[in-house]
This record gives structure tokens, sequence and C-alpha cells, in this order.
């Protein structure tokens, strides 16, 4: 298929869904994640859980081999039997030997989805009814999970009510979510009283006891566990940890993490063969204890040890499949997991197990949705860098692909990175749009917003011709600073420099600026050296090794200014993300730890300053504001020195809960992402509606997609706090 | 500090849809019987003292369990944080017990209440050095999200009720 055809096609599928599923998929998720931020904040001891877990899922991992070792004997001690599968097909033949024919009822397990169990059973002629009430939803429905933890949420009451009538006829019409449970219990407790055995998946497994952690609401896992005689568990291998006793920050945090509750309902803990009695329906003999318990655990490799050995994709093994990077995520919000996933997995951690258990070419199809905002950073309870495998991955898939359209960005590829996709190199490399472009302003603005220019640059590199293209400035802040003499004041305070992000340098030059008026009036001398882009523009497409060579270069410049004690201050939200965060995986260990510490965000400086005794009078005061923080900032929890500062010259803040504007980037210009960046900024547009006052935004792409949905002028906050009079 | 504990107990089985009362050994049938609806199924309840002669059917069949309104239980362990309380797998067949009929009664001794989860973990282990290996930690009734707004009672009881008694 052509690259033409691919963007129709994804663009016609995310239409598709944001009519049909989106608006489920939204309400559900986003009430998870709000619940997940209060529930969290009000949990003392959660970033000491969170490293803690970390710690044994990192050590658990390292002994993966002994583990797997040392839980086959416990197991076989108990009683029961372990199966180590290679692979998907190894595993599904296993569990298909050992039902046969059987009745089974199956509790919820992304891990049977993984392998396709269920056909594998029907074949066999084994009746397989799921129990989770979600999972029991797409079995009737016919369809996949969209959703990791909450298989079913793209589909309202209204459909679910629909597709029970239709299927099953009963007498009264079923309607409300009460009627709906009611009967699905019934149903399902037939079934489970029926079955002769019960599939079960593990949430955790105890390498030394053999013990076996499941965790639901409903109470299904335990009924399908130990209602029949025959418990059959299927497993990845990642999920064993040492012992019981290294269970308890998960017990603390999955219920959290997964869906906001303080903790589950159900935290059943089985070291099968059980003691409980089995309940035979048949007989209906009073309990009693029974021996011939039956245990099988299946323990399932396909492409885990192989990722282990991964350095990229070897943390997707300490996930814990909570769905939280899914909830946080503003693409997964309004798509879900139809579209922002892959066979099995969806949503941000989804990449790094498609690219593990499936392969390249399915992360492939969905991995661009990340668009590396980091807003699931702080909510994975493992402390997985989720962005960071989606960038690696992504940078594995364009060594992997083939290009068409050299010719049009001839001059624009950066060298490092060899012969890949031209719009990747377009986006990668906007440093050098931005010289030529600013260079030949006004023509080139005029130009580049020309129909025909957005109808070629449409067709050949899916830029949306929807969107308007940034205007460059003919004088670049930099040349106005040094047109000015640079920065000379009396007495100064402070000396720092301002990072000239590309943005600020060639597009949005008023906020420099504003930046250094604002800087100078509170007794900062500003430097603006000539430093080269950070290297966001091309991780963001995953040219990690121009990244890498830009962030070198950026270092190299800034040394000579931070030997002398200066002050990094930098404008860019997305920029200053690049220096705290993801340099610490593009440059040596030290040179990292010395730019984040010595750099600060626009507002945390001035906030900064001003606390330290620097004169606010200077700055211009008002009344009402609406603030549109960004991703990476709130991700770094760094709007609330922007809020401060407004709010101690007196403005009143209205400030966005929105995860992300939808833009994140390059993401809004391209063809086949412009519906679902305008559905996500519509989410942001709303909040901002009816607010007074002036709106402003940290982040350049964020500006730029207020600017298009509502059309007012935004700002960034420097902009509007900058002396008057200077 | 017991009283605090039992406190911080009961407020967080509150938070989660359980009632709780309080009562002593002597007055433990009373409170028992206030808190059955018939026909109830129990496990036997390994508490000093303390007889039943209210008709609960321990030993149970299958279809017992299935058609009883309660199912009483002991509990190993509570929770104060959370309002939690432990289910043990016993021969006595807690587990169905307390998993099948709509009402769930458990009976759950004061001195086995333990401030925090990581406490709990704790006792698990001893627990699991005895032999006593599997376990359920439950907090309130079963629950599910899946059919479009939250509906309590699903696979699990729609009731939760836990009978504190404060002189064991
Ligand atoms: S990556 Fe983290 S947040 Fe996402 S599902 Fe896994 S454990 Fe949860």
């Amino acid at each position: 298929m052509s690259d033409v055809e691919t963007r129709r096609r994804t663009a016609e599928q995310i239409r598709t869904l944001l009519e049909t599923e989106g608006e489920s998929v939204q309400k559900n998720t986003s009430h998870f994640n709000r619940q997940q931020y209060e529930v969290t904040e009000n949990f003392d001891q959660y970033e000491e859980a969170r490293t803690r877990a970390r710690a044994i899922k990192e050590d658990a991992i390292e002994h993966l081999p002994e583990l797997i070792e040392q839980v086959e004997d416990a197991v076989t001690a108990n009683g029961g039997s372990v199966y180590i599968a290679e692979d998907a097909a190894d595993a599904r033949e296993h569990v298909a030997d050992l039902v046969g024919d059987a009745t089974v009822v199956k509790s919820k397990s992304m891990t049977t989805e993984e392998i396709e169990l269920n056909e594998r059973l029907s074949q066999n002629g084994a009746d397989v009814w799921e129990t989770d009430l979600g999972e029991f939803v797409l079995q009737v429905a016919d369809e996949t999970p969209s959703h990791i933890v909450g298989p079913s949420l793209h589909k309202s009451r209204d459909e679910i009510a629909q597709l029970f009538n239709t299927r099953f006829d009963p007498e009264e019409p079923l309607q409300t979510a009460e009627e709906l449970t009611d009967f699905a219990r019934e149903y399902l407790g037939e079934r489970i009283c029926e079955a002769d055995i019960g599939i079960t998946g593990a949430n955790f497994i105890a390498a030394d006891s053999g013990t076996l952690a499941l965790v639901t609401n409903e109470g299904n896992a335990r009924k399908s566990a130990v209602t029949p005689d025959t418990h059959v568990a299927v497993a990845g291998v990642e999920k064993l940890v040492p012992s019981v006793g290294d269970l308890e920050p998960f017990f603390e945090l999955i219920s959290k993490a997964a869906t906001g509750q303080d903790i589950p309902q159900y935290l059943t803990l089985l070291t099968p063969p059980v003691g409980t009695p089995t309940l035979d329906f048949e007989t209906n003999d009073t309990l009693e204890s029974s021996n011939d318990r039956a245990f099988h655990l299946v323990l399932i490799d396909n492409g885990r040890l192989s990722m282990r050995d991964d350095p990229e994709l070897k943390e997707t093994l300490y996930c814990i499949r909570c769905g939280a990077c899914s909830n946080s995520c503003a693409n997964f919000q309004h798509v879900g997991g139809h579209a922002f996933g892959g066979e099995t997995y969806s949503g941000g951690i989804a990449t790094g197990w498609e690219a593990g258990v499936e392969g390249l070419d399915t992360a492939a199809e969905f991995n661009d949705l990340c668009t590396g905002c980091s807003r699931c950073v702080n909510n994975c309870p493992v402390k997985i860098d989720i962005p960071w495998i989606n960038t690696a991955v992504r940078d594995r898939i364009n060594q992997a692909g083939d290009d068409q359209f050299d010719w049009l960005v001839e001059g624009l590829t950066p060298d490092e990175e060899g012969s890949i996709d031209a719009r990747k190199r377009l986006f990668g490399n906007f440093e050098m749009l931005a010289k030529i472009g600013s260079a030949t302003a006004p023509v080139s603005n005029w130009l580049m917003n020309a129909r025909p220019t957005k109808a070629l640059l449409e067709r050949t590199l899916g830029v949306d011709r929807r969107r308007s293209l940034p205007s460059f400035e003919r004088e670049t802040l930099r040349d106005w600073f040094d047109a000015r003499g640079g920065s000379d004041i009396a007495d100064p305070r402070r000396e720092a420099v301002l990072y000239p992000d590309v943005y600020t340098n060639y597009v949005h030059t008023d906020r420099g600026k504003a930046a250094v008026r604002t800087l100078e009036s509170l007794g900062v001398v500003v430097h603006i050296p000539a430093v080269s882009e950070s290297g966001r523009a091309p991780l963001s497409q995953g040219l990690i090794s121009t990244a890498r060579a830009r962030a070198t270069s950026v270092a190299d410049t800034l040394d000579s200014h931070l030997d002398q004690g200066r002050d990094v201050v930098v404008i860019e939200p997305s920029d200053f993300a690049m220096f705290q965060r993801d340099y610490e995986r593009l440059l040596p260990a030290k040179e990292h730890e010395r730019l984040r510490e010595q750099s600060y965000e626009m507002l945390e400086y001035v906030y900064g300053l001003l606390a330290n005794g620097a004169d606010k009078d200077v700055l211009s005061r008002g009344e009402h504001i609406a603030y549109h923080s960004h991703c990476q900032q709130r991700t770094l929890g760094l709007e609330t020195y922007t809020e401060a500062v407004f709010e101690d010259l007196g403005y009143e803040v209205v400030t966005s809960d929105v995860e992300c504007c939808g833009m994140a980037g390059s993401f809004g210009y391209k063809q086949e992402y412009y519906d679902l960046s305008v559905d996500i900024g519509d989410d942001l547009r709303s909040e901002f509606t009816d607010v007074d006052g002036p709106i402003v935004a940290s982040g350049t792409s964020c500006l730029e997609q207020l600017e298009s949905l509502m059309s007012p002028r935004v700002q960034h906050p420097i902009e509007i706090i900058a002396p008057d009079n200077y | 500090m017991t009283s605090d504990r039992i406190e911080d107990f009961e407020r967080s089985a509150h938070a989660h849809e359980t009632s709780t009362v309080r009562t002593v050994a002597d007055e433990f049938e009373q409170a028992l019987s206030a808190a059955v609806v018939p026909p109830a199924v129990g496990a036997s309840f390994p508490l000093d003292g303390i007889s039943v002669s209210m008709d609960i059917t321990t030993e149970p069949s299958p279809e017992q369990i299935r058609e009883a309104q309660t199912g009483v239980t002991p509990a190993g362990l509570g929770i104060a944080e959370y309002g939690t309380i432990a289910i043990q797998s016993r021969t006595a067949g807690d587990e169905p017990i307390s998993l099948y009929p709509e009402r769930h009664v458990a009976v759950l001794c004061a001195s086995d209440i333990v401030p925090r989860m990581s406490d709990a973990v704790e006792w698990l282990e001893t627990e699991i050095d005895a032999g006593h290996d599997s376990v359920v930690f439950a907090t309130g009734p079963s629950a599910t999200g899946d059919m479009g707004a939250l509906v309590r009672g699903v696979h699990g009881p729609k009731e939760v009720h836990i009978i504190v008694v404060t002189d064991r």
C-alpha cells in the first residue's frame, strides 16, 4: 500500500472510532484517570511503594531463569504440574490437550488473549465461557478487548442491553446496568457450577511457594478457580516474583493505578491445589475436603526471555498491566485500544508488548499514536519510561522503513540516520526548515501557506492542509539580541543563558524578547548563544542518533556557560523536558546531571527570582488569565510555578486540566491524525469557552492548537507578565 | 489503642459499603441472629466459648450454598486501613460460603485487626509457613462497572456485614 493510501485508511479508521466508540472510551478512561489522581494524592506512601515495586520487578526479571526453576519445584511439590511454553502455539496446544472437550469457565486474562486460546479450545469441542462481565460482553459480541483492564469499556450500556436482548431474548427486555448484571450473574453462575475446568490468569506468582495472586472486583476469578476441581492458570513468565512478601507494594498500587480504587474488592492468594472443598452440584454431597483437585500452571515465554535481553524492551516486563498509562493518554481517551493497540495489548505500553511478543510490524501500526507527551510517566506504578520505549521502537521501525520522497527533503535531511521516511525527516529537521524559512521570509510564509504548496505537502508528506503552518520571522531572536548589543545591566544578581529554542528563535520571537526584558528587569544578565536545536524534533520522530548528536552539540555549547555558573532558562517546555528527562538517555550521566541541575523553566525561574527578593513591581499585573500548561511541563510538576507567579501578581487563574492539547509537537500536522487532534483540542477549547481574560499557553504546539480552534491570540505567560515600559 | 484500631477499621469498612456491629462474646449469638437473613449456611467458628444454637447449616451441600441467603464465616484478619478482611481457604468451605450467598456475614475478633497492609502481608507469610497457604483479602461487596454503571453483587455477595467481637 502506498503511504498516501495508508494515511487515508488510518484517517478513516480513526474517524469511525471517534464516532462509534470514542464517547464510551472517553467517559470510562477519564473517570478512572481522575480517580487515580485523587487516590494516589491521598496515599502518603505512593512514591515509596512505586520505588519498591520497581526494585522488586527489576530484581525478579534479572533472576527470571532461577525463579522459573524455583516455581517449577514449588508447584510440583504441592502436587501440581508446570509447563513452560515457548511460544503462543506451544501454549495453546498444551492447554488444549489438558482441556479436551470439557466445559471451561475462564476469568479475565490478557495472556490467554495473547495466545488466542478460546478459538483453539472451541475447535476441540470445548465449551468456553468468559466469566468477567466485560469479557463476557465481548464474547457475546464477538469483539476484541479495547483496554487492558476494562476490555469492553468502548461499549455503552445501551449497546450492551441491545446485544443481550437480541442474543438471549429474555422475557422482559434488559435495560438497566443492574438488570444486565443480574442476568449475567445468573447465566454465568450456571456455567460456573457446571464447569469441569476453571482457567485463570495470574497477576503475580510467588516463585518460592507457588502462590498465585489474582486481583478482581467481581469475584469471578475466585469462583472459577475453586468451584471446578481442575484449575489451569496461564501466565507470562514475567509475572514471577520471589515470594509472597514481595507482593505488598503491588497490593497497595494495583487498583489505585488501574481504576483509582484504593484496594481491589478481592485480592486472592491461592496456592493450588487448594484445600477448599470442591463443589459438585451434580452429586450434591456435603462439602468435604477434596484430595482430587488438579492444578496446572502454564508459563509462557512467547518472546519475553528475548525482551529480557533487549535493553530497550526489557522494562516492558516490569509492567503489571494496570492500564494507567492508557487512562492518562489523551489519544487513548479518544480512540481507545481498537486504534491504539495491537493484536492483544493496547495503550502506551502496548508498543513494547507488541514489539516483543508479536514483532515490529504490529507495533508499527499504532506506534505513532504515542506523541511522547509523557503524561503516563508519573502514573506507571513501576515507573516504566513508556515514551522512551515508544521512541526506541519508532527508531527501529524507521531503520526498517523505505523511502519515496527523498527529493523533496534534500538538504533537510539529517545525515546521521541514513535512508528513512521523508516525512519524519521533514518534521525531524524543523531547525533546517526554520533557517530557510526565516532567511526567505516573508516569501516563504506566503509560499508555505499558499494553496498549491499545501496541496503538495499534503499529497507527498501528509501534512494536513487544514492546518496553518508556522510563520517565520525575518529577524530571529538572536539577531535582535545581537543587534541591541546583548545584555548589559547595572548590579546584576545572576547571569543566565536564555535557550533559543527553534520556535522562540524563528517563529515566536516576541516571547523571547519578553523573556529578555523580564529577566533583565529582575536583575539578570542574559546571554543567548548560538546553540543547536535540543533534539526534540528528531526524537519525536524516532530519529535517536540525530537527537543524540543535537544533545551533544547543545551540551558542548552550554558547557562554558555552565562552568561560569550561569543558569540556563528555557521557554519551550518540550525542550526543557529534553534537558530534564530525555537527555538522560542521550548524554553521559555527568553532563546530563549538570545541565538538569542548572536549567530552569522560564516561569519557574521567575518564581525563584521573586522568592529571592527580586522586585515584582516591575512586572505587569492583571485580573484574569486562562492558562493551559503543557503536557511535559505537567509531568515535571512545573505548572504550579506559573500559577503562583500569576497569582502573586494579582491574577485569578483558571488552569485547564485536560491531559494534552492534542497537537503534541508535529502530531496535529499529520493528515491521518488531524481529526483526532481536533477532537482532543475540543476538550481544551470547551474548558476555556467561558473564561475571562487572555489565554496563555506554555508550549508552542498548544498555542497553535488553541489559536486554530478558538482564533484568539494566545501568548506565552512571559509575554503577559513582561514589564510594559522597558 | 485497640479501640482506636477498631474505629479505624469500622470507618474504612463503611467507606467500602460494608456494615459493621460490635459485640462481646456473651452477646454474640444475638448479634449474629440480627445479622443473618435465612436460610443461612456457615463455616465452623473457631471462637473460644462461643456456641451458636440458631439455624445455620454447617457442612452444607453445594445446593444449600447456592440457595442460602446468608453465608457466615470467620475472618482470619482485619486490616484497619482498608476495612479489609482475610477469608481463609479451609476445608470447612469458608471460600464458597463467603462467595455464593448474597449476604456475607464475617466474624472478626478485635485482636485480629492490624493497622496496615504491610502487617497483613507479614501475617500472610507466617500463615504460609504454617501451611495455610490460600487466603482472600476481601474488601466490601463484589462489584462491576462493566454494564455501564457501578453495580454491587456480581459473582460475589451484594452485602457484607462484619461482626467485631471486642473481647476476643
Ligand atoms: S506500563 Fe505501567 S501504567 Fe502502563 S499498564 Fe504497565 S504497569 Fe500499568
